[in-house]
């Protein structure tokens, strides 16, 4: 693996390795001291072009867990704010000589050009792209699901296990939601079937080809689709305020969409609620489904890091053992 | 000195070799040898076995950049970007920094091109004052001033207002002129990226839907009807369009439209590449719609190739794919495109490829001189191509100033050897002449 950059062009052995690397970062994790030396001497970038905190915080910690150091460098107040491009920050960066970048960027592509344009030589992880991908994501939350599937969610789960068999439902703003769509390919490559639901305003054109059935009622999908897991996707209000807007208003979309707690009574006893912050209370999901015990949402957050971990530990430690 | 040029066994229109005689601007023979010597004038003989004659290229939608965007192109760059490609007269584009939306900057750069040379340099006149697309520019000075305007755009901003659009199709009747339209109704493409579809949908990049393009041509095409004005669509890039425009036709309402050659040629998978090389507006569509353009150009739906040559700097495509600009150049490879998608799969012959390249494009724009039959007594304009070249576009190898061309490592047949303005040759031995000479 040269970079991270789509969930698409993964193999189910290279997802399924990323998991298990995973595992084998969270079971260090448990320790009191939680830093492993594997990356000592390399520097990763963190390169920000959104704000996203949460994301950069997590990233932050897998890198310093495995004793990289790393640098943050965000658009705003930085020379990108004074126009500088994409290409003259890469060249800078690469002429500081690190070792990994790390990117978050407001347009879809931004990684991929970033990778193959020939401004830089190092990997690239894609941190969250436009409306694209976001494989972290969607690798940690096929991690919390994997374990939710063999045990109790806590247990690791076993090597090479995939999720086969697993029914997921994606409900939301799938058109602009770079989560379902590293999440789409990633579960159904990992052997999932996918449902995703959304209004038709909500979807995109084109979405014929996506490994997945598609579905504008909720509850009729739940019902048929017997999830092992939920996923709410996070909507943003301004969608609807806008003229042009996407759908009426929140209270029509909470009755339509939200999981709600009459929805959540009905969902198999195995299913999970999973999100991947930071929610809408109220709109895509009510405080009873974030709140209960069905809900993963801390433990995905918890999760994010080994799995951050384990990408950034293939794309620069590759074949060398974990210490 | 002037030069009068015997060209020996050139096959006209790709049919029987004949010599021609270029003298005094006008073709003076077409035959069997028959020029002499004349006092103090130089004779060229040029060996034309294996080429064609074609007359004179026409293209129909041209930004040249000039005023303003000099550091991209100018008109001198363009024009001899042009006569590389076979060009004999270009319609420079209004979008340019002063809009060209007064007699004065239509008149300056009528005046740039006579100064370059290269090809006849026609300049488009704004519809609207400053492209915004409110108010008419003062379309009768435009064509009453010595540039003589007979088309009218906006292009890059669509001219949506339907009232703003039955007037100015009305209005430049008076005059003979034409509206071309660049369609797309912009509340459905707001911040648009790419063809809304399949492609569109996985990568994430906003899409430009086909009913964006069809719904202003379709409005368009009822207006013109109910106004008896004539109408010319830009760059037309969906099937949709197509079937929209040939109902029309049938209708027999006075509509031309234009296919560019890289809607010829390219899709929208290009994009999966992220590089905004390929980044264009309207964007590159399906294979599908790739296919129904090339079907209504070889059926006579679409009347003309136009190349929208849109030069850009480096920096502008060397970026993110959002961040790029809209545009490709195309003067240069835009006879090449044509003989690949349309001549080399047996679906025009050369005679229709001087049509929609030639012929067409001149009477659209009323050009006189230009796209005439290539006959005695017509201007030498005209163009010599080998079709049996085949070159790998390299873009630092080009002539335009920019280097955006989506066919960068592409092979492509054809090669122009010579072009002639009124007799004069503005490329010869496939090589631009020094502007000292054309200019002399």
């Amino acid at each position: 693996m040269r970079h991270l950059l789509s969930t698409a062009e993964l193999t189910r052995d290279e997802a399924v390795r990323i998991l298990d690397t995973a595992e084998a970062m969270a079971a260090t994790q448990g320790r009191s001291i939680k830093k492993l030396p594997t990356l000592r001497g390399r520097t990763v970038v963190n390169l920000f072009f959104e704000d996203s905190t949460r994301t950069r915080i997590s990233f932050e910690a897998a890198a310093k867990r495995l004793s990289a150091d790393v640098l943050n460098f965000s658009a705003k107040g930085s020379s990108v704010s004074k126009g500088e491009s994409l290409k003259d920050t890469a060249l800078t960066l690469q002429a500081m000589g690190i070792d990994a970048v790390v990117i978050r960027h407001h347009d879809s592509g931004a990684p991929h050009r970033l990778a193959h344009s020939g401004w830089i030589d190092v990997p690239v992880l894609n941190a969250g792209d436009g409306t694209h991908q976001h494989p972290t994501q969607a690798l940690l939350d096929a991690f919390t699901l994997r374990r939710h599937l063999s045990a109790d969610g806590e247990t690791p789960a076993p090597e090479d296990t995939a999720l086969d068999g697993a029914s997921v439902v994606i409900v939301g703003d799938v058109l602009h939601s770079r989560v379902a769509r590293s999440n789409v390919s990633l579960l159904h490559t990992l052997g999932a079937r996918v449902t995703v639901v959304a209004p038709p305003t909500l979807l995109p054109v084109g979405i014929e080809p996506w490994p997945c059935e598609v579905r504008y009622d909720l509850d009729e999908a739940l019902a048929e689709a017997v999830p092992d897991a939920v996923m709410m996707l996070r909507v943003q209000r301004e969608r609807m305020t806008s003229a042009g807007g996407f759908f009426p208003s929140p209270h029509e979309y909470h009755r339509r969409y939200g999981l709600d707690g009459e929805r959540l009574a009905r969902l198999p006893e195995r299913c999970v609620v999973m999100h991947p912050g930071p929610m809408n209370r109220g709109l895509e999901i009510s405080a009873e489904a974030a709140d209960s015990p069905r809900s993963t949402i801390v433990e995905q957050v918890g999760n994010g890091v080994a799995v951050r971990m384990a990408a950034l530990y293939l794309l620069l430690a590759g074949e060398e053992g974990i210490a | 000195m002037s030069t009068d040029y015997l060209i020996l066994g050139a096959r006209l229109l790709g049919e029987e070799p004949a010599d021609l005689v270029l003298r005094d601007g006008v073709i003076a023979s077409l035959g069997a040898d028959t020029a002499h010597p004349r006092d103090g004038v130089e004779l060229v003989t040029v060996d034309a076995d294996g080429l064609l004659a074609l007359p004179g290229l026409v293209d129909l939608h041209t930004h040249l950049r000039e005023p303003g965007r000099e550091d991209t192109e100018t008109v001198l760059t363009g024009s001899r970007a042009a006569a590389a490609g076979g060009f004999t007269a270009v319609h420079a584009m209004a979008n340019t920094t002063p809009v060209a939306d007064t007699a004065g900057v239509v008149e300056q750069v009528h005046r740039l091109g006579i100064d370059a040379g290269y090809v006849d340099v026609r300049p488009v006149g704004a519809v609207s004052v400053g492209l915004e697309g409110t108010r008419l520019a003062e379309l009768g000075a435009m064509a009453s001033s010595a540039a003589g305007v007979r088309v009218f755009s906006d292009d890059g901003h669509c001219v949506d207002d339907p009232v703003l659009m039955r007037r100015a199709l009305e209005y430049v009747k008076s005059f003979d002129g034409v509206i071309a339209q660049h369609a797309q109704e912009p509340r459905l493409t707001v911040g648009a990226q790419m063809h809304e579809g399949v492609v569109s949908a996985e990568l994430g990049l906003a899409g430009w839907p086909a009913v964006a393009e069809e719904s202003i041509i379709a409005r368009d095409i009822l207006l013109a009807e109910h106004v008896g004005s004539r109408l010319h669509v830009c760059h037309l890039s969906t099937a949709g369009s197509v079937d929209i425009v040939r109902w029309a036709k049938a209708r027999g309402i006075d509509v031309t439209a234009e296919v560019t050659p890289h809607h010829l040629l390219l899709t929208d998978e290009q994009a999966r590449s992220y590089d905004p090389r390929y980044k264009v507006n309207p964007p590159l569509r399906t294979a599908e719609d790739v296919e129904a353009v090339r079907a209504g150009l070889a059926d006579g739906t679409i009347d003309v190739v136009a190349t929208d040559h849109a030069p850009h700097a480096a920096e502008d495509k060397d970026c993110e794919w959002p961040a790029g600009a809209f545009g490709m150049t195309g003067l240069e490879t835009a006879l090449p495109v044509v003989q690949a998608t349309m001549v080399e799969t047996g679906r025009l012959t050369w005679a229709d490829v001087a049509r929609v390249l030639s012929t067409t494009p001149a009477r659209i724009g009323r050009v006189s001189g230009q796209g005439r039959p290539v006959a005695v007594g017509e201007p030498a304009n005209l163009t010599l191509v080998d079709p049996a070249a085949r070159r790998r576009v390299e873009p630092a190898a080009q002539v335009t100033r920019s280097r955006n061309t989506p066919f960068a490592g592409t092979e492509l047949p054809g090669r122009v050897v010579a072009t002639f303005l009124r007799g004069r040759a503005t490329v010869y031995d496939g090589a631009p002449v020094a502007h000292e000479e054309v200019n002399a």
